[in-house]
């Protein structure tokens, strides 16, 4: 298999010893699309901050992250400052806090075309008007002497995608880049960034609670629960059978335009992070658990070609009808 | 069957400047609306930024009162905010918002704030007990109801907000992005709970909401708003299962959804629509992928297409309604 892009091994972050992330191994091949979810908590953007060493100080972070398979965590802060809106770009969910409100969005492009590609002058007028087309800006040359407030949030996204896309980069990191947008700006965005990918070759992170948007964007996805990664596979099959009980529970819980069936809820709540349940950390919510679920915190492996599982169950058919009940004692549903 | 709120034309202007010294000039955000909802009934207001969809619930409740139009509430019309007979009417009407941190005290625990509707409307009886039997009604236990705001999770604070709503035995609850700060699994427990209070209590209901999958969920019937107007009323089955206003078609093929996708996606172009400045004609025509130069110039009144469902766009009439998708 080819070598990936980039790889975290062994991930760990804390932040005053609490755990936010537990043990993540995770790869991003060139030019694939790969979604990242989970509910508030997860630690789903919280392990793409600590590999581009975007954490506070007070964050301890451990374990290994490769680009091309040279280790980036040990890197020089110059050298990390290159990679950063170089060979990775990130956006985020909120543009209008990411962008300087006192500079107009020509300064803001200018700065990373003169940072990272070493432009200067015409050049960089002539670049960041084709980078402002690129990504749909209407009237982009007016656009550019433009400041942040006099555009609307969809705008503001499109010119932090246009700034993230100014240092060519091999892969680009979105953390929700779409939650605080309406849906048909939504639409607009994610067809972007669908097509960029596409034309440029460019390797894409996406993360998001929304299973949906997830689903329909990515070619691979990785469900995150307190910390760490529960199941990974395709997209298409991930999501159609889901295998970790918590995966299966999100995509019930997640209401459809096509039926009124009731939802199921996962009942409980998200583990405090400082207070960890024994064995598995999905355990108490889990509608299947067991006493082997007690035991261990199960590890992720390989289930199926491309498949990972973390259960210590993981021979359980969650096939069947969708309503599971959660009252009902675990030897009942799984019989 | 008298309708339990009825709003009629209703419009409401805000006044808003270009900048410093801009010229003050109104902003319609909304503009001529007759929604209705019976008791026992859930209506659905589905719109993006800038729709109205708030101003509408905040009118629904009179907390505001409208320009134009009017608003009835069990048949009588609605009192002006702040006086006597309104407080008095509050009890019968009551709302639920987004943010529950922001609904609630800090500083007092959660089972003091449930039972303070009662204190303020001078429902005498054991109030500890009504408050304990509200709070299990929402699914939580006493010991919940001592703590404060700071130590409950984000949808149990919104359990007591609801639970505070429905302790003066409301007959009209307005909900306005009840579930939109809360992650999925959660949102599903709160989700449900509304839809089993609701059936139990027979209670009318405006859920209002930017979530098109959540509304489908709650809703008997969805009003779909565009730049203050309903462009399109009907059946939450009707209206999800055959949409017929071009921009209810695409704010449907654009909700994302990991199943097999049944139409084709329609991606408008353009930006949000802006209040401040209301295209000419149809208020959606700019971004409208089907618009006529009809469109351009003449504004289209909401008309009847099918029982039950209207819809305001030139191009639908009963003869052309779209088949289902």
């Amino acid at each position: 298999m080819k070598t990936p892009l980039v790889k975290i091994e062994g991930l760990n972050v804390a932040f005053d010893g609490a755990p936010a992330v537990r043990g993540v191994d995770l790869a991003v091949h060139p030019g694939e699309a790969l979604g990242l979810v989970g509910e508030s908590g997860s630690g789903k953007s919280v392990t793409w901050l600590a590999a581009l060493r975007l954490l506070p100080g007070k964050a301890s972070v451990q374990g290994r992250v490769s680009l091309d398979g040279s280790d980036i965590l040990s890197l020089p802060v110059r050298e990390m400052e290159r990679i950063r809106g170089g060979r990775i770009g990130i956006i985020f969910q909120d543009p209008s806090s990411a962008l300087n409100p006192v500079l107009s969005i020509r300064r803001q492009i200018s700065e990373v075309l003169a940072l990272h590609r070493g432009m200067s002058g015409s050049e960089i007028r002539a670049e960041a008007k084709r980078l402002l087309d690129l990504v749909g800006m209407p009237d982009a040359k007016g656009r550019l002497d433009s400041y942040p407030h006099e555009m609307s949030g969809g705008q503001n996204q499109r010119v932090m995608i246009a700034m993230a896309l100014a240092g060519q980069p091999d892969l680009l990191i979105a953390d929700e880049p779409t939650t605080a947008l309406d849906v048909t700006i939504q639409a607009q965005i994610l067809d972007l960034l669908q097509q960029i990918r596409r034309e440029m070759g460019m390797a894409l992170v996406l993360i998001s609670h929304d299973l949906g948007v997830v689903a329909e964007n990515c070619d691979r996805v990785a469900v995150m629960y307190a910390g760490r990664i529960v199941e990974s596979g395709p997209a298409a099959t991930l999501f159609d059978t889901p295998r970790h009980p918590y995966a299966r529970g999100l995509i019930d819980a997640l209401p459809t335009l096509d039926d009124t069936q009731r939802l199921v809820a996962i009942p409980g709540v998200v583990p405090d992070p400082r207070d960890m349940p024994r064995g598995c950390a999905f355990g108490p919510r889990c509608a299947y658990a067991g006493p082997e679920c007690l035991l261990d915190s199960p590890p992720l492996r390989a289930v199926a070609p491309g498949r990972r599982l973390a259960c210590a169950r993981h021979n359980l058919d969650l096939a069947g009808p969708k309503s599971t009940t959660p009252n009902s004692t675990p030897a009942e549903v799984v019989s | 069957m008298t309708p339990l709120l009825q709003l009629r034309d209703v419009a409401r202007s805000y006044v808003t400047r270009n900048n410093l010294f801009g010229q003050a000039r109104p902003v319609r955000a909304v503009d001529g609306i007759s929604l209705t909802v019976n008791a026992g009934e859930t209506l659905g207001i589905v719109g993006e930024s800038g729709s109205g969809k708030s101003t509408l619930g905040r009118m629904a409740l009179g907390l505001e009162l409208p320009d134009e139009g009017t608003v009835t509430f069990d048949d009588a019309p609605m009192p002006a905010p702040g006086s006597a007979a309104w407080r008095t009417l509050r009890r019968q009407m009551q709302m639920v918002f987004q943010d529950p941190l922001g609904a609630l005290d800090r500083r007092l625990p959660v089972l003091e704030q449930i039972i303070e509707p009662l204190v303020i409307h001078g429902i005498d009886g054991d109030q500890r007990s009504a408050g304990l039997a509200a709070l299990a009604s929402v699914g939580l236990s006493a010991a919940q109801g001592a703590r404060h705001p700071h130590e409950l999770s984000g949808g149990q604070r919104q359990r007591v907000v609801i639970a505070r709503a429905l302790i003066t035995s409301p007959r009209l609850l307005v909900c306005d992005e009840p579930v939109s700060a809360l992650d999925v699994s959660i949102q599903a427990q709160v989700v449900n709970l509304l839809i089993d209070l609701q059936a139990e209590r027979g209670l009318g209901m405006v859920f209002i909401s930017h979530d098109l999958r959540v509304v489908r969920q709650i809703s008997n019937r969805v009003a779909v708003m565009y730049l203050g107007r309903v462009v399109e009323e009907a059946a939450a089955d009707d209206l999800f299962r055959a949409p017929q206003h071009p921009y209810t078609r695409a704010l449907v093929s654009a909700a994302p959804s990991p199943g097999p996708r049944r139409v084709e996606r329609v991606i408008l172009t353009g930006e949000p629509p802006n209040p401040a400045a209301r295209p000419e004609g149809c208020a959606f025509h700019p971004r409208c992928p089907v618009a006529t130069a009809r469109c351009r110039t003449e504004a289209p009144a909401p008309a009847r297409i099918a029982p039950g469902h209207t819809a305001a766009c030139h191009l639908l009439t009963p003869a052309a309604k779209v088949a289902a998708r």
